[in-house]
């Protein structure tokens, strides 16, 4: 199989590792708001999926499409796909995207697909970095009605077929599957690689495509928050009460013997 | 289409027995149907299902679709979709219950795309609202920094549940149930992955998720090494077991198995150590039912300190062998 057609669904989202305490609940609105040192990244297991793309393009060659739906998605953010080698960015943005669940992103993210047309590879990210469903890869996969390999931790093509380590309890399955599938990819495939400077530049001059909703063929009122089959009736975040008890000591191997016993004096042993 | 009524619970098995995030979704399930007043059912797919489906009814099931195929030895979604599709179409369930399990996370959204309802992964509460009978369905976003609770009009309901999460009843033999063995076809055609190898990494020792004592270690252990030496040690004193952030995984110093958190185990010991971790929200989403946390980390900074009960702030390789120690001393005294 030459000129495989690959596309990676990457979702904008807040850094999902910035402190906890930067992370509020509006309760009125029942909105997430991240203070403003909380940077907007790529969403973590979507960074993965890209990195899965990118080692079969090392390989085969074929062509990479980045997609990512959202509203005002921020440009230096999301075009990291283009600098690491994607080929094209599609963006589904529009205010009629915003406040997405996880069937409205997928049928929209399925619907974009169809219009593509061309498509061997669908990669996902395993869950999202915000929301944490782990939905969207599967449902698209629902939509198109082709199949669905969940936690890649490795993908290879070859002769027409592609084979798939998947993660299990206690070990992991190899997979072998024709396209086109949607794969859904795990932390252990290994980090996205870094953008080298050409990359940089030439991402630099390219321009994403934008479609709205008529574009992909979709009313507004089929999109986002119109068209979520959830709502949120509630968003908060449960009080913690903490107390951490330092044990201290001359040297650090004196605070190890005291936290023993302390640990038997609380009863913990 | 009839109106939808009942519970279903997507039962499994581990090695031939019910396993334990079953009989904590029928424990759930129970709850909701009888607050419905309506049937908790339990579906069992296995090539062999054996004294589970009574198991089941011990559980709190009243009724148990047992489908038993050879072809059902080993969970491919394309195969058991098709059961569980089949099923919910026949008996048209208000409410269907997967574990946040390999299997649940894979069949669930499956499920609710091709029905074309929703879904709410890796609840940690389930309850009915009194005035809509709709199921309210809580979990946690934003990797633990936040829960919510989600709500669907369209039925059935969907729900994964995060182990741990919810207590099952008492195992009670003089509960009435029946088991209704079912047929389902499995059309082979529309299952399209072949399996061609399945590779068992081996973790010897205590199971994660029963050990009543963990240690943990994160990326500031700095290799494969003191996972086996420093920290066994530490957990073989405890009769506990070793466990792991991502980043020990991912970088393949110890097998993913042992990787807790929300993409890894969810554990609830008496006593978890957390040595050279952080304390990310993800992470602490997967130990955060351990009835104690004790942190060691050279930074006091560390969020990790924000949820555990006794800390020592310090570098691992000198605090954990002193407390190894000592902790020996006063077991064995
Ligand atoms: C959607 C999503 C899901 C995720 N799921 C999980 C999950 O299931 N499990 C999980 O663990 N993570 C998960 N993560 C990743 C998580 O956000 C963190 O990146 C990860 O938990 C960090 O691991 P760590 O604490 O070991 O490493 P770090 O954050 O790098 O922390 C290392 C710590 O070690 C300390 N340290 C270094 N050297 C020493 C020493 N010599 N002695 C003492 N202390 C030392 C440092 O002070 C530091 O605090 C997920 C992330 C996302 C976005
Ligand atoms: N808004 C989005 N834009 C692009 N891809 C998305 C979006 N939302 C979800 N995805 C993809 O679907 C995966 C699973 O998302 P979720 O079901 O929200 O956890 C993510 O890792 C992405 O690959």
């Amino acid at each position: 199989m030459s000129g495989i057609n690959m596309i990676v669904c990457c979702k904008q989202v807040p850094d999902p590792e910035a402190p906890p305490s930067l992370f509020k609940v509006d309760t009125a609105a029942n909105k997430m708001v991240t203070a403003s040192d909380v940077k907007p990244v790529i969403s973590q297991y979507d960074e993965f999926a890209l990195e899965a793309a990118l080692r079969i393009k090392d390989k085969m060659g074929g062509k990479i499409t980045v997609l990512s739906l959202g509203n005002k998605l921020v440009r230096d953010v999301i075009k990291k796909s283009l600098a690491v080698g994607g080929d094209e960015l599609i963006l589904l943005e529009d205010e009629a995207f915003e406040e997405s669940d996880s069937w409205s992103t997928a049928y929209a993210l399925a619907a974009a697909i169809k219009k593509i047309g061309e498509y061997d590879l669908i990669f996902c990210g395993r869950q999202s970095s915000d929301w944490d469903a782990g939905q969207v890869g599967i449902g698209i996969a629902e939509i198109l009605g082709i199949p669905a390999v969940t936690l890649a931790r490795k993908v290879e093509v070859a002769d027409g077929k592609t084979n798939i380590e998947r993660v299990i309890p206690d070990g992991y399955e190899i997979l072998e599957i024709a396209p086109p599938v949607v794969i859904t990819v795990t932390s252990e495939l290994g980090t996205l690689r870094y953008p080298a400077l050409k990359g940089i530049m030439a991402a630099g001059k390219k321009q994403p495509i934008v479609y709205k909703p008529a574009d992909i063929g979709l009313e507004p009122g089929q999109v986002g928050a119109a068209g979520r089959h959830t709502e949120i009736s509630k968003l908060f975040q449960p009080v913690k009460e903490a107390k951490c008890e330092i044990i201290e000591g001359e040297t650090p191997e004196e605070a190890g013997v005291n936290l023993a016993t302390r640990l038997r004096e609380a009863k913990l042993l | 289409m009839a109106e939808n009524k009942g519970i279903l619970v997507y039962g499994e098995l581990t090695n031939g027995q019910l396993a334990t995030i079953t009989t904590e979704l029928l424990g759930c399930g129970r709850k909701l149907a009888d607050n419905l007043n309506e049937e908790l059912s339990c579906l069992l797919a296995s090539d062999m299902i054996g004294e589970a489906s009574k198991e089941a009814i011990a559980f709190g099931a009243d009724k148990v679709y047992t489908i038993e195929e050879p072809s059902l030895k080993q969970y491919q979604a394309s195969s058991y979709i098709q059961i569980v599709e089949k099923l919910v179409k026949d008996i048209s369930p208000r409410a269907i219950l997967f574990g946040q399990t390999a299997i649940g996370r894979d069949l669930a959204p499956h499920l609710a795309f091709r029905l074309g309802v929703s879904l709410a992964t890796d609840c940690l509460g389930l309850s009915i609202d009194p005035d809509t009978k709709l199921l309210l369905q809580t979990r946690s976003v934003y990797g633990g920094n936040a829960q919510a609770t989600f709500v669907s009009k369209l039925v059935p309901h969907i729900a994964t549940v995060r182990p741990k999460a919810m207590p099952p009843l008492e195992h009670d033999d003089s509960r009435k149930g029946e088991v209704i063995p079912t047929k389902i076809e499995i059309d082979m055609s529309q299952v399209k992955a072949k399996v061609v190898e399945t590779v068992k990494e081996e973790i010897s020792g205590i199971k994660l998720e029963d050990a009543p004592a963990i240690v943990t270690g994160g990326r500031g252990i700095g290799g494969a090494e003191p996972f086996n030496t420093t920290l066994k040690e530490l957990a073989d004193a405890l009769h506990g077991a070793v466990g792991a952030t991502r980043p020990p995984a991912d970088n393949g110093w110890v097998p993913e198995a042992i990787h807790i958190g929300l993409t890894g185990k969810i554990v609830a010991p008496d006593i978890y150590i957390a040595v050279a971790l952080s304390g990310a929200s993800q992470h602490i989403a997967g130990c955060s039912g351990a009835k104690h946390i004790v942190a060691i980390n050279k930074d006091p900074e560390a969020n990790i300190f924000k949820e555990a009960e006794f800390g020592v702030v310090g570098k691992y390789e000198e605090v954990v062998p002193a407390l190894t120690k000592k902790l020996k001393e006063i077991l064995a005294s």
